[in-house]
């Protein structure tokens, strides 16, 4: 009977207590992140790979891993605060380099379009092989309006969320109706079908694309360079903090989502639709809603990533491009919001540091995705069993 | 054998069921009187689970009327006869395997389910004092079956075994506190002790909800003769008989059903 007031023993490591291992791990993987961006000599690349590699085996091995998930769950707030303070001090870090925080930016972004993939796949289990289209639906909305309306761009970004919704209600019929493969099939149709139509679009740019207009946010101009105590910094400053704004506030929101009735519901048709018919769960409702979130998501990161690049055209939203944020969901792991943010930044950034690989990124992705699904088939971070409140304990 | 079916909660008429050329269930009639529980019987094959399929609304049948508290249900949605308050477990274990007990059970909670995204994702306060209530709802009622699970409520389904998997498939029915509960086999791979364990388990939950009615589909007889008030024996989808346990176990074609298909 007196099980549940005893305290449970609190795991360290080295000595340490969950919260100082939580902290120690943001500062170490921010050191990295940055170290990371900065390297250029492919030896230096290496090292660092192999770096992780053998930090991953030591803290498996040494049970760091579960202290640092202790710290998660028992001090979200403190934990969440400092990973975001870590992002902000890498972007900070870079305050006056273009490449690398283009490339962070690209990050965030494709981490908030494949946190809504992962609500439709990892959650609903519905798979979408036009993340590609939906981003770019979002990027072509961005440019026409941002070109041709003077609405606020901030509100033409979530307008770009909206739109992919809508085009999105077009693929929901089809998608939600057959099961499986066939629903895979659907999408593949739509991915290859907005290319096309992008090309023998006219209005739309046809083949050579179109322009879009910056980001403004009160006269804030995200193209012109901001000077901070006299230093003149990158303009992909103003587009790294935004993004990072939007991927926080896209993980929050997956997260909330998954640790909410909403979340069980899409879990449990994605596991067993027959059962969740009787019992009352309208298998479709939670579809078009999975879909539409998913898609917000996806369009929203789609129209910020099209005003940071300035000139968007058909070629940038291709299957390919499509195949790789299912990748990011599939090595992240299903329904892992924080797999997924590993998984992205490991799918843009090692191309771009590693040259060999740079020509054979679609190969290698293909590859470790196999690989992965072979021997790992719950991703680099597997999700874990859903906690609502985060540290809640059952009171005697 | 007529019964008053005035305080009948179900009442199914002329039910049937074909797939393709095979009629799995032939004009099939039985009413559930309230609170009893009744024995679905029958060799295999011979359209239990079809039954059960084609009240929940898995599939419309062919033919037929069912009638749940006086209102037509035939042919309605899964989500329709569960709302209508008619909760079923299935032959086949149908738990969400990486979810834990908690989860599974509160999937039969549709009621708490339905609340909007808002209320979800923004009034958090809110949901945790639902969360907290669905938790003492969902300890208290795996209590009554076993109280070493309710208190790892938080596990995941799939590590555990099958008697387990199957309390919880009950309780996942349960939870909504259903007028109707429909067993389809629950005590399938169990030890004879297991079986006799969650049967006290079964009469234990009925005495605790007012008013509950169960038809169990169930192959042991000790069993049956124990726990139910009145059976029905299916062969090759047709009713052959009906009645108390003694009835139905003196009847000379219940006997050849059951050694013809030994
Ligand atoms: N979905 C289905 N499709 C085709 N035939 C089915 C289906 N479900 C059941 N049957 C057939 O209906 C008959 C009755 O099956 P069932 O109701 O499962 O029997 P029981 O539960 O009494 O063992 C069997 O011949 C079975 O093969
Ligand atoms: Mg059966």
């Amino acid at each position: 009977m007196s099980t549940d007031t005893q305290t449970a023993p609190r795991p360290t490591w080295l000595g340490l207590p969950p919260l100082a291992v939580g902290l120690l791990v943001v500062v170490l993987a921010s050191a990295y992140a940055w170290l990371f961006l900065h390297a250029e000599s492919q030896v230096v690349v290496l090292v660092l790979l192999a770096v992780a590699a053998l930090a991953a085996v030591v803290g498996g091995r040494t049970g760091a891993d579960r202290v640092l998930a202790t710290a998660m769950s028992q001090h979200s707030r403190a934990m969440n605060g400092a990973i975001v303070a870590g992002l902000l001090a890498v972007i900070a870090l870079f305050a006056t380099d273009h490449f690398p925080l283009l490339m962070l930016t690209t990050v965030l972004l494709y981490m908030t379009a494949a946190l809504g993939l992962n609500i439709q796949f990892g959650y609903a289990g519905m798979v979408n092989f036009a993340g590609a289209a939906f981003f770019g639906i979002g990027a072509y909305t961005a440019a026409v309006m941002t070109t041709q309306t003077g609405l606020p761009p901030l509100l033409i970004l979530i307008l770009g969320g909206v739109m992919a919704a809508l085009i999105g209600f077009v693929l929901v019929i089809p998608v939600v109706r057959t099961r499986g493969h066939y629903a895979a099939v659907v999408t593949i149709a739509f991915s290859v079908l907005f290319k096309t139509f992008l090309e023998v679009n006219d209005i739309l740019g046809g083949p050579q694309g179109l322009m879009v207009d910056s980001m403004k946010i009160l006269g804030w101009d995200f193209n012109a360079s901001p000077v901070l105590f006299g230093v003149e910094m990158s303009f992909y400053l103003n587009y790294a903090l935004l993004g990072a704004a939007l991927a926080v506030l896209a993980f929050v929101f997956t997260r909330r989502l998954e640790r909410s009735w909403v979340g069980l519901t899409l879990d449990a048709v994605r596991l067993d639709d027959t059962a969740s018919a009787c019992f009352g769960i309208g298998i479709t409702r939670a579809k078009v809603l999975a879909f539409t979130l998913g898609n917000v998501m996806v369009g929203m990161a789609g129209a910020l990533y099209g005003m940071m690049i300035s000139f968007i055209a058909p070629t940038s939203f291709t299957f390919s491009d499509s195949l790789l944020l299912v990748a990011i969901v599939l090595l992240g792991g299903m329904g892992s919001p924080w797999g997924t943010a590993l998984a992205a930044f490991i799918v843009i950034v090692l191309p771009e540091k590693l040259q060999i690989i740079q020509e054979y990124r679609f190969l290698l992705f293909s590859v470790l995705v196999i690989a992965m699904l072979l021997f790992r088939p719950d991703g680099l971070l597997p999700r874990t069993v859903r906690a609502y409140i985060p540290g809640w304990r059952a009171k005697p | 054998m007529t019964r008053p079916t005035t305080d009948a909660v179900l009442e199914i008429d002329a039910l049937s069921k074909t797939f393709g050329g095979v009629t799995a269930l032939d004009a099939f009639t039985m009413s559930v009187r309230r609170g009893d529980i009744v024995g679905l019987l029958g060799p295999n094959g011979s359209g239990k689970t079809t039954s059960f399929n084609a009240v929940t609304g898995i599939f419309p049948p062919s033919g037929g009327t069912v009638r749940f508290d006086g209102a037509d249900i035939t042919g309605l949605s899964p989500q329709k006869v569960y709302a209508a308050g008619i909760a079923r477990t299935f032959q086949r274990s149908r738990l969400c395997l990486p979810l834990s007990i908690f989860d599974n059970i509160m999937i039969g909670n549709h009621g708490r389910l339905t609340k909007g995204l808002w209320f979800n994702l923004m009034r958090r306060r809110a949901f945790r004092r639902e969360f907290e209530q669905g938790y003492e709802d969902a300890r208290a009622l795996v209590r009554t079956f076993s109280t070493a699970l309710a208190d790892r409520l938080f596990e995941p389904v799939g590590a555990l075994p099958m008697i387990e998997r199957r309390r919880i498939e009950i309780c996942r029915a349960l939870i909504s506190r259903p007028r109707l509960l429909l067993l389809d086999e629950p005590s399938a791979g169990m030890t004879h002790d297991e079986t006799t364990q969650l049967m006290d388990d079964i009469l234990d939950v009925r005495g605790r909800i007012e008013g509950l009615s169960i038809i169990i589909i169930e192959h042991e007889m000790g069993v049956i003769e124990r726990i139910t008030d009145q059976c029905v024996v299916l062969n090759y989808g047709r009713k052959i008989c009906e009645g108390p346990y003694a009835h139905i176990a003196a009847d000379p074609e219940v006997q050849r059903a059951y050694l013809g298909a030994e």
